[in-house]
């Protein structure tokens, strides 16, 4: 056989025995490839074309397991459900996530930003509020740039109040074609 | 604290083709297939708790030694067959030519000389790590290495 079947078959077999504690693989995006990672739990890491998948994957080994393997098949719901969402085919994502990456207030405030129903445009203030400190405005955003799971949080539909478009990992064009593609941007 | 290990897939993608080399010299083209998987599941249910990441490469290579003897330990004989240790060969540009019957030889060596010769020329680990791979000393390793390539040497001469 040759390498890199073996490789294959090794991916599979070590998935079999329940020793991939981090699995992933690389998904086509409008706006590049996307890193996709998952744990037993669920998705932990969604890399955007902008940032270092080698930088990634060590991050992940260093905060998770380094048990971490190119293991596409437990991506295959995650990849079916964003080629969907890109198409303009779906709204709501229905996948399980493993949050371990945010912690305390960073969690809360992702939790809402996962509320945040499609379409819609909250502003970093009523984040905020909704992770249970009104007055935590920079620590919203900051959990906004740090968000492990973009695009299926939603990290995207949080504003500046005033509406200017704030920051995004995946740069701010990204941002704007995805409320684009949502219907959130409306001409004034 | 210790350096953290880089993700289990650098190592499979940075060692799987010297990993399958000496498994390929070590039993053979075909059942160097399982041996493989073996030796890497072996590593990866290992992994998490490895104390220091400074040679991971040895210590791929002492699990895929390891798996190599019990194969041999399984099927109850020793390799060679001829036609086996050709496509090894053209596996890797670096070994003796196909038609030399090196490799047949190693392949009859004692299995301490044929270990010892195949880590070093076809995994092309240092002393120390042949005898980490061996559990002898880095003496022993370097003498069963120079006793085997002294009976080659004859055998060929």
């Amino acid at each position: 056989m040759r390498e890199g079947q073996l490789k294959e078959r090794f991916a599979e077999r070590a998935a079999d025995e329940g020793l991939v504690d981090v699995a992933y693989t690389s998904a086509d995006s409008p706006f590049g490839p996307l890193l996709l990672a998952a744990t037993r739990r669920g998705i932990v890491r969604i890399g955007l074309p902008t940032q270092d998948g080698d930088e990634l994957l060590a991050e992940l080994a260093e905060r998770v397991s380094p048990r971490v393997l190119e293991a596409p098949a437990r991506l295959d719901g995650a990849r079916r459900e964003l080629d969907l969402y890109f198409e303009g085919g779906l709204r709501d994502f229905d996948l399980p996530l493993d949050w371990r990456l945010s912690r305390d207030f960073r969690r809360r405030a992702l939790r809402a930003v996962a509320r945040i129903p499609y379409g819609k445009t909250r502003t970093y203030a009523q984040v905020a509020t909704s992770a249970g400190n009104g007055r935590a405005v920079r620590a919203a955003g900051s959990a906004c740039g740090s968000n492990p799971i973009p695009i299926v949080v939603p990290c995207h539909r949080v504003l500046r109040t005033g509406g200017g478009l704030g920051g995004y990992g995946g740069g701010l064009p990204m941002k704007e074609a995805l409320l684009e593609l949502e219907g959130a941007l409306r001409p004034d | 604290m210790r350096e953290s290990l880089p993700p289990f897939q650098a190592l499979l993608d940075r060692h799987a083709g010297e990993v399958l080399a000496v498994l390929r010299g070590a039993v053979g083209r075909v059942d160097a297939d399982d041996c493989f998987q073996e030796t890497f599941l072996a590593a990866l249910r290992a992994y998490p708790k490895l104390e220091r990441d400074d040679n991971l490469r040895g210590w791929l290579m002492t699990i895929a030694h390891r798996k190599a003897v019990d194969h041999h330990r399984a099927k109850g004989r020793r390799p060679l067959p001829v036609e086996e240790v050709e496509e090894v060969a053209d596996a890797r540009a670096d070994l003796p030519e196909p038609d030399s019957g090196v490799w047949t030889r190693v392949g009859a060596l004692p299995p301490k000389q044929r270990a010892a010769v195949t880590l070093r020329f076809a995994g092309d680990l240092p002393h120390a790590e042949i005898a980490a791979a061996l559990g002898c000393s880095p003496d022993a390793a370097r003498r069963s290495l120079h006793e085997g390539i002294k009976r080659l040497r004859k055998e060929l001469a």
